[in-house]
């Protein structure tokens, strides 16, 4: 049994407008006592305004050999960026 | 170069430049077990760190002191759940940590073996054992490790308040009647070199050290911190009117440090391997809570199965949530 307690990644909104910032995790049966921990755990103190807790497992992320390939498309389009369109010397504003 | 050398050369340069480890990244093997053997001792240490002070939550002498004794001592739980946290992300279990340390096998701050025998300890400990890890985790605020970095700056943020309230708690003696003036310069007296011997062993002696510094795990050795800790804390005792219990101590104006007399390195491990005054008490009341706590921790579980159950018949289900 000791053993038993679900893993959860919790998020933490400081003010309203910022986002939501992991700030570590939890152990907890269930979705409600995974955020009263987080509330005890991690917002002892303010500000906080939200908290999020969401089970470890449920993450799916990029392994960090993806660098390369997975993100390559970004360094490969200069076109989204505006710096790529040139603008006649003097022109301001644009 | 076979593939392990290629990767830790990487590693390794990333560790130059800076970078931050993070928990899916390629790391060494022994890079992982420093960290989780480190990591995890820092945990214990917040733990069982609370039970020295704890010892006088009820005997604080009036109602700010208890608001504050209590904040600090639930700060420190919250302490060690950030760094068990932590620790998992090296891929270990945090109760496998806890089964360590109540079976004796995991190490905690040799610290926590001394006793608190008055109320100015609690104002001593405040000052000097917290004063001591804000300079360690300080440092550590920048280890090369993103998870326990993270960990450092949020505890980091909340021992200014443990070590105010401590240094508070000594300026209000140091004012008082010649008795607790007395008690003061006692507990001065018996926290001093344990304060000192948190830092570890002399540079010469500390095995870890080098390996530790090449991977940034630490930015710096045992005696640098030690004698910035001595540096800082020095004046904070004679403002007080209070003296230091080392007849060796002098100030060096050439290099604007405090140096010390030597420290009892042999008492240091005897405390570590078991001999301090309070190791079997400290770990007696971990157990004990740990027992207590055991009704709690099933009836969470009896929970969890039941609404599990309810979730598995929506009618039922339905007409509960």
């Amino acid at each position: 049994m000791e053993n038993g307690l679900r893993l959860w990644e919790v998020f933490v909104q400081s003010r309203t407008g910022k986002p939501h910032e992991h700030v570590g995790s939890v152990r907890a049966s269930h979705a409600e006592m995974a955020l009263q921990h987080a509330r005890d755990v991690y917002a002892r103190r303010g500000p906080v305004v939200s908290i999020w807790v969401v089970p470890t497992e449920a993450i799916y992320a990029t392994q960090p050999g993806d660098e390369g390939p997975f993100f390559d498309p970004a360094d490969t389009k200069p076109y989204r960026h505006p710096l790529f369109y040139k603008v006649p010397h003097g022109v301001k504003n644009i | 170069m076979g593939n392990e050398a290629k990767l830790l050369e990487t590693f390794q340069k990333r560790i130059n430049a800076g970078e931050k480890i993070e928990p899916r990244d390629w790391m060494p093997e022994r890079y992982r077990r420093q960290l989780i053997r480190m990591m995890s001792q820092h945990a214990h240490s917040e733990i069982v760190g609370m039970l020295p002070e704890g010892n006088w939550i009820t005997r604080a002498p009036n109602l700010r002191r208890k608001m504050a004794l209590l904040a600090k001592v639930q700060d420190e739980a919250g302490h060690g759940l950030y760094l068990y946290s932590a620790t998992e992300t090296l891929g270990v279990d945090r109760y496998q940590l806890i089964q360590d340390l109540l079976e004796g096998r995991a190490k905690y701050s040799n610290i926590f073996n001394y006793p608190t025998l008055t109320w100015a300890d609690v104002g001593v400990i405040g000052w000097f054992v917290d004063g001591a890890a804000i300079v360690n985790q300080t440092m550590l605020a920048k280890t090369s490790y993103g998870p326990y970095a993270r960990a450092m700056i949020r505890i980091c943020k909340e021992e200014a308040f443990h070590k105010r309230q401590g240094y508070e708690i000594c300026v209000t003696l140091a004012r008082g009647t010649p008795e607790q003036r007395r008690m003061l310069q006692d507990a001065i007296n018996r926290w001093w070199w344990p304060t000192l011997m948190m830092f570890g062993p002399p540079d010469d002696q500390s095995p870890n050290s080098a390996e530790l510094l090449r991977w940034k795990v630490k930015r710096k050795t045992n005696d640098e911190l030690r004698q910035h800790f001595i540096n800082i804390t020095v004046p904070q005792v004679l403002a007080l009117g209070m003296t230091i219990p080392d007849p060796e101590l002098r100030y060096d104006e050439k290099t604007g440090n405090w140096l010390i007399g030597p420290i009892d390195w042999d008492e240091f491990w005897r405390v570590i391997r078991g001999h301090g005054p309070c190791n079997r008490e400290r770990l007696r009341a971990r157990r004990k809570a740990h027992e207590e706590g055991a009704w709690v921790r099933e009836a969470v579980q009896a929970y969890a199965r039941k609404r599990q159950q309810r979730a598995a018949q929506p009618v039922a289900a339905i007409s509960q949530e």
